[in-house]
């Protein structure tokens, strides 16, 4: 099978380093080319480190509680910028306080991302999704 | 051992004569490059003016280097602005090229029409990394095909597509080297190759479109772009030999007629801890051209750019004059400022081109604030530390204050977010020797910067 490209980091102003580097190792472990962009990442980043290695995936981290304000609008310039249908997944501490998660899930599908996960969510069931959604 | 360098510049033949023994400066001397009927004619004025000066230089080694003709005219192009079209500029640039237009994404039918104008010598083309995205250099490898125009291409993009690409070059009758990827892995450069290849196409096939075969065959070795002989010399004056030391972190600015060359020495790690660096990582030795400043042919961006307003005001100059003064340039770019007027707005100008260029070349500072308070971040180098900046070129060092010109380059509070030096020394290469030296140091590296080390003065 031909090795699959997944682009990370920690969007917007947050700088939650090690989580990301073990989502980053994880994700090498399981198999996926990681273009590892680190913390503070704007949504141009994600986008331009997709394009030049024809990624196949794009996740994305927010632990600080603004994921939703960071993410909105990631879907639209995907789109805008010729990456057609590239899975977006999402997870973290998305937003603030106690919400219930199936209405978070459902913002942020409606901002156009394949997958949101609440907090928790274990790594293998990350990894699990990224193979089933970059398989041919 | 006698070495003679010969500098062919757009306008003059610069020639420096060397004793290594003494590891002296025997002489320089000048002449105007005849470019248009044979070049030697130049050549052999400038040594009869040496001859005058000095006596007879019987030399063992003749060393040159070249701008003349344009110096070597390239375009760059890449897939994401801020990724492979910059690593492609950043190769281009520091292989001694002048880059007169950089491209992302796949060019535009205009964008076409825009290379068959500027008449590029050598193309590079970039794009994807390794097993990366390959329909953008591939659609711009048929495009370049399509423009009828003699230049070479260089590939230097994503290894998977080569074999795709030869398909596209082979039959088009276009010169061109596959080489490998200025971008190997996403954020990580590799411009050694691609310069490599730069160098050696400008030996194939410039040296000859240029009519300059015949300053080849008198050579001891291959002549190469002056730019590149300056940067040359700043790598050596940056880190000294195997045995003497250099003087480490540096900035050199080369303010000419028509570019603004700055080379920066350092490898520009942020100088405080806390800041995080951002974008693509810079080389050690990196060379910005900037074709839109300078002290002649360039002079109507520069006023587009600095608006006559701002320039007006800095140098204490009705807009008027400062205007008069420059239409009178560019109708007449031989002339030379005489009036206190005159030379007081040749000043501000060549400050202000000094300090876009090194706005454009420095690291950027951005803060942001985030529920742990503001973060800085930098994109690009900072230069902030760096203890030299170096003037080169005649419109710094034919200057009587070349400092008030090289302060263009100083750290500006009131535009706190370029890294630009804060407290440096400065200094001159009073007798144009840099790209003399950037010579010899191909073949005597430690006489070079002996030389160097002597010749180059503080200034206050």
């Amino acid at each position: 099978m031909e090795t699959k490209t997944i682009i990370t980091g920690v969007i917007g102003a947050d700088a939650h380093a090690v989580g990301n580097k073990i989502i980053a190792f994880a994700l090498e472990d399981a198999g996926f080319k990681v273009v590892n962009l680190g913390v503070m990442v704007s949504q141009e980043e994600y986008i331009d480190a997709a394009l030049e290695t024809n990624a196949d995936a794009i996740v994305v981290s927010s632990l600080y509680g603004h994921g939703e304000i960071d993410c909105n609008g990631l879907r639209q310039k995907c789109e805008e910028a010729g990456l057609k249908n590239i899975p977006l997944l999402v997870g973290g501490n998305l937003v603030v306080g106690k919400q219930d998660f199936a209405e978070v899930e459902k913002r942020f599908m409606e901002m156009g991302f394949t997958k949101a996960y609440p907090p928790g969510t274990s790594l293998e069931t990350t990894i699990a999704d990224l193979k089933a959604f970059t398989e041919n | 051992m006698k070495f003679l360098t010969a500098d062919f510049g757009s306008t003059y033949t610069k020639l420096t004569a060397i004793d290594s023994s003494e590891a002296r400066i025997v002489g320089t001397a000048n002449a105007f490059t005849t470019i248009e009927t044979d070049i030697m004619d130049g050549f052999r004025a400038a040594l009869a003016d040496l001859e005058m000066k000095v006596g007879k230089f019987p030399y063992d080694k003749l060393l040159c280097c070249s701008s003349a003709g344009g110096g070597l005219k390239m375009v760059a192009l890449g897939l994401v602005p801020e990724l492979t079209s910059k690593a492609a500029k950043l190769a281009a640039s520091s292989a001694g090229a002048k880059v007169v237009k950089t491209y992302a994404f796949e060019i535009s039918t205009e964008e076409q029409a825009e290379i068959y104008n500027i008449n590029p010598d050598l193309v590079l083309l970039c794009g994807g990394t390794d097993g990366g995205n390959k329909e953008v250099i591939l659609a711009n490898a048929r495009k370049l095909c399509e423009i009828q125009r003699n230049f070479s291409v260089i590939v230097a993009g994503n290894k998977s597509a080569s074999a795709e690409l030869e398909t596209i070059f082979q039959p088009s009758g276009k010169d061109y080297v596959i080489t490998q990827n200025v971008m190997p892995v996403f954020n990580k450069l590799n411009i050694e190759p691609a310069k490599q290849c730069i160098r050696e196409l400008f030996i194939k096939k410039i040296i000859d479109a240029k009519g300059l075969s015949g300053v080849q065959q008198l050579s001891s070795i291959e002549i190469i772009p002056t730019p590149l002989a300056v940067m040359n010399a700043c790598e050596l004056l940056s880190k000294g030999t195997s045995t003497t030391p250099g003087l480490n972190n540096l900035l050199a600015v080369d303010l000419g007629g028509a570019t603004t060359d700055i080379y920066s020495m350092t490898d520009g790690k942020p100088s405080i801890d806390t800041i995080l660096m951002k974008g693509l990582p810079e080389p050690y030795s990196k060379r910005t051209v900037e074709g839109d400043l300078g002290m002649r042919y360039s002079l109507n961006s520069l006023l587009d750019e600095a608006g006559v307003n701002v320039l007006s005001q800095e140098m204490g100059i009705n807009e008027e004059a400062v205007e008069q003064w420059i239409q009178t340039c560019l109708s007449n770019p031989d002339i030379i400022a005489y009036t206190n007027n005159e030379l007081q707005i040749e000043e501000g100008l060549a400050r202000k081109a000094v300090e876009l260029a090194v706005e454009r070349h420095c690291g950027i500072l951005e803060s942001t604030y985030t529920p742990m308070g503001e973060i800085f971040s930098i994109t690009g180098k900072d230069l902030t530390e760096v203890p030299y900046i170096i003037g080169i070129g005649g419109a710094i060092i034919n200057s009587i204050n070349p400092v008030k010109i090289l302060e263009g380059a100083l750290f500006n509070p009131n535009k706190a977010l370029y890294m630009k030096p804060k407290k440096p020394k400065y200094l001159i290469d009073a007798r144009y020797i840099f790209a003399s030296m950037g010579l010899l140091c191909r073949v005597d590296s430690e006489t070079a910067l002996r030389l160097l080390k002597t010749e180059i003065q503080f200034a206050t």
